[in-house]
């Protein structure tokens, strides 16, 4: 795979810190590799393992979970908890046969752009040396929600 | 409820074999409440099945459906188109569960995802604990609601043993001796004459001992079922 062909990363991030921690990145003109998709959710505590298996069966190369800094989740918990349900998913993962590595969880506030940036850039540079996912689908076959809508 | 835990991927899919439709069957109930083989657990082991099958370079055509209870005929007839076009069914509901597919769908081949691990309950979220051994003769009325059958190692009805440290088992000294437990609560009710009486050897017939069992309710029964 050539320097330039992007990768896909999707960034699940908590709309308390991350996401905005992203937003600020942007409004900052930093710079950090355009593999990433982010996606925002309310809290990392609701990030279902189900969202992460269907990111990588549907041709994700890598998935990075971003939360708030440890004790100052809006929930209380909910970033504990996704460190765990991460950990989970690394040994599904090794189970299935995909190294655990294409998943990590990371802590930030919503200053944190540079962190954020830096992150992404750690990740592209992790999934880069890994090499895209085996999975990665060709282009007509569905996605996990056209199959279940199909069904 | 029944607690159970799911089997390793690689054991499941050794027990697929070369079958290319896969149907993975939750259980809505017991399974469910436990995080072993719910709607959201079936939908979790059908996309690791699907996405381990592919990097095998044999990619198997998996779905999952989830039914209210296993255990009962009427909720497995809602599936049957389903299990007609599978190879072979994943069935993530404990033994019962899978028996009753294999009953009620002769002509299909069913494998077990789960591991049935015992009756119990919740200590914490994510954490069960095994309070009843289904002996069939309740004696729990005896050692103030603590069943020394289900916690006790040695299933002792006069306990403790002399294996009984610091109100531990000498198995694990994670495990409470449940005969320190059935003590301590005796005492702080007062009710300690209760352990004066000595109870006699169980009958254990009525337990798994007595061979499979069966229950006959003849005021339940349906006429139409009769002679």
């Amino acid at each position: 795979m050539s320097e330039q062909t992007p990768l896909h990363i999707v960034a699940y991030c908590c709309e308390h810190c991350a996401y905005a921690a992203a937003d600020l990145a942007g409004g900052l003109r930093l710079q950090y590799p355009p593999d990433v998709k982010v996606v925002q959710i309310p809290c990392t505590g609701r990030l279902d393992v189900l969202n992460v298996l269907h990111a990588f069966e549907d041709g994700a190369d890598g998935v990075m979970v971003a939360g708030c800094l440890p004790g100052n989740c809006h929930y209380l918990e909910g970033n504990i908890n996704a460190q765990r349900r991460v950990r989970h998913v690394k040994k599904l993962l090794a189970q299935i046969g995909l190294e655990p590595e294409r998943v990590e969880m990371f802590n930030m506030s919503s200053a944190m752009a540079a962190e954020f940036a830096a992150r992404v850039k750690e990740m592209s540079e992790r999934i880069r040396g890994l090499g895209p996912s085996p999975l990665r689908a060709p282009l007509n076959t569905p996605t996990t929600s056209e199959r279940e809508s199909k069904a | 409820m029944i607690v159970a835990e799911q089997k390793p991927l690689q054991e499941i899919k050794s027990l697929l074999g070369d079958a290319q439709k896969v149907l993975v069957v939750g259980c809505g109930t017991c399974v469910t409440v436990c995080f072993a083989g719910g709607a959201r657990e079936a939908a979790i082991v059908a996309s690791s099945l699907r996405m381990a099958s592919k990097l095998d370079g044999d990619p198997k055509e998996v779905s999952d459906v989830t039914v209210q209870r296993q255990c009962e005929w009427e909720y497995l007839d809602e599936i049957r188109e389903q299990v007609a076009q599978a190879d072979v069914i994943l069935s993530l509901g404990c033994g019962v569960g899978v028996q009753a597919i294999a009953e009620h769908f002769p002509e299909k081949w069913v494998v077990p995802g789960l591991n049935t691990k015992f009756m119990g309950l919740p200590l914490e979220q994510g954490v069960w604990a095994e309070r009843c051994a289904a002996c069939g003769d309740c004696i729990l009325g005896l050692t103030g609601g603590i069943c020394p059958i289900a916690r006790c190692s040695k299933s002792l009805l006069n306990g403790p043993c002399g294996g009984s440290e610091g109100g531990h088992c000498e198995i694990n000294p994670e495990v409470p001796c449940a005969w320190q437990l059935i003590y301590d609560r005796l005492s702080s009710m007062g009710k300690l004459d209760v352990l004066l009486e000595i109870q006699p050897p169980k009958n254990w017939s009525t337990a798994r001992d007595g061979g499979p069992r069966k229950i006959v309710r003849e005021d339940l029964r349906l006429a139409v079922e009769e002679g």
